[in-house]
């Protein structure tokens, strides 16, 4: 088996994950995808890494772990106090981004 | 000498801060003031005078740089005067007249209220006037044109109580205005062709040849525009018949001797440019021709005294503008006749003030007749004035309309025969109205019964001798003033140096067209007499034929220009608004309507769900790893 | 070194079958979890759907020689990340699920051709680039994963490092920054919740507690009016919603009368009491029974209680 199967893979997790914050309404599930697709991209970083035979990959890989959970953290957070005032967690209720 | 040139100017200028800034102060003062400022300008005029005949012929001119007005550049602009014997002629007339008629005011005005402003005024204009004719240079002659405008429109409009008043000054100023647009691009004309303003750095043959033949005329067609806008030649004539309702002395000073002058000043002043000029020169002189004619038609029809007196002043400017449009023949006759007119003209107008004095300002001759008992030195001087300005031998007229006839004829062919033919003709109608003027007021029974007989009308009486006086002078000026220029050819020699002179050889002996002439004047007298003094004058205007008709609509100058220029100007208005509103604004409104449009629709996809942005964002970066796979492909 | 890690370590064209055998077992279930996760109508089967592709995943850093980060993967994905997602999904609403209509128009269509779009070209895009040869880890693990990481973090990406320790430390106070809801008014005491009350104008008085006498104190049993009625103020209204609402209003009366009767016989005394449900003497001065009848009293019985 050639390893650049993991590419693929990760290509697949990512178009799924994209083609989810698109669909879903939920702001959690959104949320979720918008994680599937930072897995992918890792998963695509450490298939990378082995291909060149060095770390830096795994290195950009575990950067991107932290800036996810960092983002995970905020955007939490946001959901949560928007859920607060707004009593919903729909992406679709917050509409107001318009003139 | 120098510096007396500028106090000329000051002294009058002097006069009208005074009378007008100084408020109720100098309401007591204000006719002694205006009139003693305006005769000591005359009497530094005589100085002056005497001072330039001291100098030899070929140099008399006195030159004064006041300062430096506009200093921008390579622009230069100097407030600069030039004393010369052209100058120096105007300068004796603007100031004499102008303070005979001062004195005359002082009578005239005894009662009006608003004495102070009209002596100040007065002033004004005696300023703005000096400053037209002293100017070295164009942009300061401007400086006066406009002032003696405004002059125009403040003095016509002196009794703006009366709305036909009001109107007539607001007519005079805007058409004035359109010759004055034509003096504007003859300034920027000149200083973009010759880079300088000043007379002495246009004025010379070899400069103006090097502008170009097709330069030369245009400057000349723009300055002929000026001056008949100023002297109310046809086609810019229709101001001057309605500025008669202002004050009648100021008929006489602006309106007959002066102001309206300011054209034959500026074409002989310009004569370099002209002299360049062919085509120009014929303008000017089919402009004179016709106007002489216009004006003359419209003073046989007129019942108004005033208003017949102002055709009468049309018609004499024609004279004017034909003899100086003639070129160096005619310049001198032109200023000539100008001078002499100033007497006559201003002795008439003068008497017809007198006569309306009398007649608490009536002025339908047709409810005149007979004065000339009742008003003996009024009737000496207006027909002193009458027989000079007909040409009666002997009279100022005489000499110098005999030389602008002589002159036409002397321009030679065809040419010389068609305005010679029409400055006779002119001549003749001159002497039918005039002696129609003079029969219905001075002769035949009064038309008019008095309060004593139980009438309405005041018993006429003469004037005081503050007005008597002035007419008497000028009467004396309209009967000598021709014969002393004319003898010994002393005003040719005079202004010879500034306009040149050129005599020309006149197809027709000069005894024939004198004989012609008085032949002429003869018939014009006898028909006015058969007409006006064998029988009964009608009280009211009879329904005559329809020349006449024409003639009293003033040769329906109010129609056409009301036809032409105000409904055309309306309707190109009307036009313009429409271009406007539907083009203009349509194109505006039309973008703006359709970035409008636009943006809402596009607005459309701002619908502020999150999802729909992601799916942009996601629809670009699929586009974008297309567009790089493709290049990357390719 | 397990097998694993030696099949990882190889640098060659091909991975081991045993790798293959595990990728295309795994990776199916990892597509699976993935499209659970957009595909599940609740968000906790969302995130577990979420939580097995993040493991599905971990194991394949296991199998390419990326120890330390399959480690990092379920410990901070797995473990943190996901379980602060469910954590947040219970406090919005374990229940919310999203409804099948689709507010935009054309969105969903739009969305799967687009994920297709991309996915092919993506996909074109990799088959393209002709990737044959991998280098394998063998040289660059040989240290051992973790110090080889540790040794490219703390040298060449030690900036990076700190930043994303500053960024770290900045999300977490942002968190709290925008969780943390400010006392911007008096807390609201007794006296100030009362008066709230009264000036509403609804049920100033404490609701009636559920339940019928001492016999049934259970929250289903809605509490009786004198008259024998149930009051829905006294019962959850979830429970009656659900259904769950037990009415005894028939069977109190109908056990008090039979109380009456054996405590007479008991007595040994006639039975000359008679129950007569929602009527009620007239007591002198007052205008009659009806106007009594929302006084919170007991069923009166009438008879001869002259003693």
């Amino acid at each position: 088996m050639n390893p650049v199967n993991y590419v693929y893979l990760a290509a697949l997790l990512f178009t799924i994950g994209a083609a989810g914050v698109l669909i879903r309404r939920n702001a959690i599930v959104v949320f979720m995808c918008v994680e599937l697709m930072l897995n992918a991209c890792n998963l695509a970083f450490v298939t990378f890494a082995r291909m060149h035979g060095g770390l830096d990959g795994q290195i950009v890989a575990f950067f991107t772990m932290v800036v996810a959970a960092a983002e995970v953290v905020v955007g939490l957070a946001i959901i949560v106090s928007v859920f607060r005032t707004r009593h919903s967690a729909s992406v679709d209720d917050a509409n107001l981004m318009k003139l | 000498m120098n510096s007396l040139l500028g106090l000329l100017i000051a002294a009058p200028l002097l006069g009208a801060a005074v009378l007008l800034l100084g408020g109720r102060f100098v309401d007591r003062v204000a006719p002694v003031l205006g009139s003693a400022l305006a005769g000591l300008s005359f009497v530094l005029g005589a100085i002056l005078f005497s001072n330039l005949l001291g100098k030899p012929a070929s140099g008399r001119a006195i030159d004064s740089d006041l300062f430096t007005w506009m200093h921008v550049g390579t622009f230069k602009a100097d407030a600069a005067f030039h004393l010369d014997q052209l100058s120096m002629t105007f300068v004796l007339l603007i100031t004499g007249v102008g303070t005979l008629i001062h004195i005359y005011s002082i009578g005239y005005m005894a009662h009006d209220e608003k004495r102070r402003k009209f002596f100040g005024y007065l002033n004004l204009f005696l300023a703005a006037m000096l400053i037209l004719v002293l100017a070295d240079n164009y942009l300061l002659l401007y400086v006066g044109w406009e002032g003696v405008g405004l002059a125009s429109y403040l003095l016509i409009g002196f009794w703006q109580h009366k709305p036909s008043a009001a109107t007539a000054a607001k007519k005079a100023f805007l058409v004035n205005r359109v010759g004055d647009i034509g003096l504007a691009v003859a300034v920027f004309l000149m200083f973009t062709t010759f880079g300088t303003f000043t007379f002495q750095g246009i004025l010379h043959p070899s400069v103006v040849s090097s502008a170009g033949q097709g330069k030369a005329t245009a400057l000349g067609l723009v300055l002929l525009l000026a001056a008949c806008g100023k002297s109310a030649q046809v086609p810019l004539q229709s101001w001057l018949g309605d500025a008669m309702e202002g004050p009648t002395p100021v008929s006489a000073l602006i309106h007959a001797a002066t102001m309206v002058t300011a054209g034959v000043y500026l074409i002989t002043r310009s004569s370099a440019i002209f002299n360049a000029a062919p085509t120009a020169q014929l303008a000017v002189v089919c402009v004179g021709a016709v106007t002489l004619l216009f004006g003359a038609i419209v003073g046989c029809a007129k019942d108004d005294i005033k208003k017949a007196l102002a055709g009468s002043t049309m018609s004499q400017i024609g004279y004017m503008i034909l003899a100086a449009g003639l070129g160096p023949i005619g310049y001198v006759f032109a200023i000539m006749h100008l001078v002499t007119h100033g007497f006559f003209k201003a002795g008439l107008f003068l008497g017809a003030g007198s006569i309306m004095h009398a007649r608490e300002d009536e002025v339908d001759m047709r409810k005149y007749g007979g004065l000339w008992k009742k008003m003996p030195w009024t009737f000496a001087t207006f027909g002193l004035g009458y027989l000079a300005i007909i040409g009666f031998p002997g009279l100022s007229g005489f000499f110098s309309k005999d030389k602008i006839i002589e002159a036409a004829f002397a321009k030679g062919g065809t040419e010389g025969w068609i305005l010679g033919g029409a400055a006779l003709l002119g001549a003749a109608i001159t002497a039918y109205y005039m002696s129609r003027i003079m029969v219905m007021t001075f002769f035949g029974k009064p038309r008019y019964t008095t309060k004593a007989e139980g009438g309405t009308s005041p018993e006429a009486h003469e004037s005081p001798a503050v007005m008597v006086a002035p007419m008497v002078v000028l009467a004396v000026g309209s009967v000598f003033a021709g014969g002393f220029f004319s003898l010994g050819s002393r005003f040719l020699h005079w202004l010879e140096p500034v306009t040149g002179h050129s005599e020309g050889h006149s197809p027709v002996s000069t005894g024939v067209l004198t004989a012609a002439t008085i032949v002429l004047m003869l018939l014009g007298m006898g028909l006015a007499w058969f007409q006006y003094g064998m029988r009964e004058v009608p009280a009211a205007a009879p329904r005559s034929i329809w020349p006449v008709r024409l003639a009293r609509r003033d040769l329906g100058q109010d129609d056409f220009n009301h036809a032409v220029f105000v409904r055309g100007g309306t309707r190109f208005a009307d036009g313009l608004a429409e271009f406007d509103a539907k083009g203009v604004d349509g194109a505006v409104r039309g973008v703006a309507g359709a970035v409008g449009g636009g943006s809402s629709r596009l607005r459309k996809l701002q619908n502020g769900y999150v999802r729909s942005y992601a799916f942009s964002m996601f629809g670009g970066a699929v586009l974008i790893v297309a567009a790089t796979l493709f290049m990357r492909a390719v | 070194m397990t097998a694993l890690q030696l099949l990882a370590a190889t640098g060659s064209q091909n991975a081991s079958t045993g790798e293959a055998v595990q990728f295309w077992v795994l990776a199916v279930v990892a597509v699976c979890g993935a499209l659970g996760t957009v595909l599940m109508r609740k968000a906790v089967h969302s995130a577990l759907c979420l939580a097995a592709t993040m493991i599905v995943l971990a194991v394949f850093y296991f199998a390419q020689g990326a120890y330390f980060l399959g480690v990092v993967q379920i410990v901070v994905y797995t473990g943190a990340v996901m379980m602060l997602f469910l954590f947040v999904v219970m406090l919005v609403g374990v229940s919310s699920a999203d409804s099948l209509k689709e507010t935009l128009k054309g969105q969903r269509v739009a969305a799967v051709v687009c994920g297709l779009g991309f996915g092919i070209l993506l996909i074109a895009g990799i088959a393209n680039a002709k990737l044959n040869y991998f280098a394998g880890l063998g040289s660059a693990n040989a240290g051992g994963n973790p110090e080889g990481i540790a040794r490219l973090i703390f040298t060449r990406y030690f900036w990076a490092f700190e930043l994303t320790g500053a960024l770290l430390i900045t999300a977490a106070v942002g968190a709290m920054v925008l969780t943390h809801k400010e006392r911007i008014e008096k807390r609201k005491d007794q006296l100030d919740l009362a008066r709230e009350r009264v000036r509403k104008g609804e049920h100033v008085t404490p609701l009636p507690a559920p339940g019928v006498y001492a016999r049934h104190n259970a929250v289903d049993i809605p509490a009786l009016l004198p008259d024998g009625t149930p009051s829905e103020l006294s019962m959850l209204p979830v429970l009656r919603e659900r259904g769950q609402e037990r009415d005894v209003s028939g069977e109190t009366v109908h056990r008090l009368a039979e109380l009456e009767s054996l405590t007479d016989r008991h007595l040994g005394r006639e039975p000359k009491a008679t129950y007569r449900p929602g009527k009620r003497p007239a007591l002198p001065g007052q205008g009659g029974g009806e106007a009594l009848a929302a006084e919170p009293d007991r069923p009166e019985i009438e008879g001869g209680e002259t003693s």
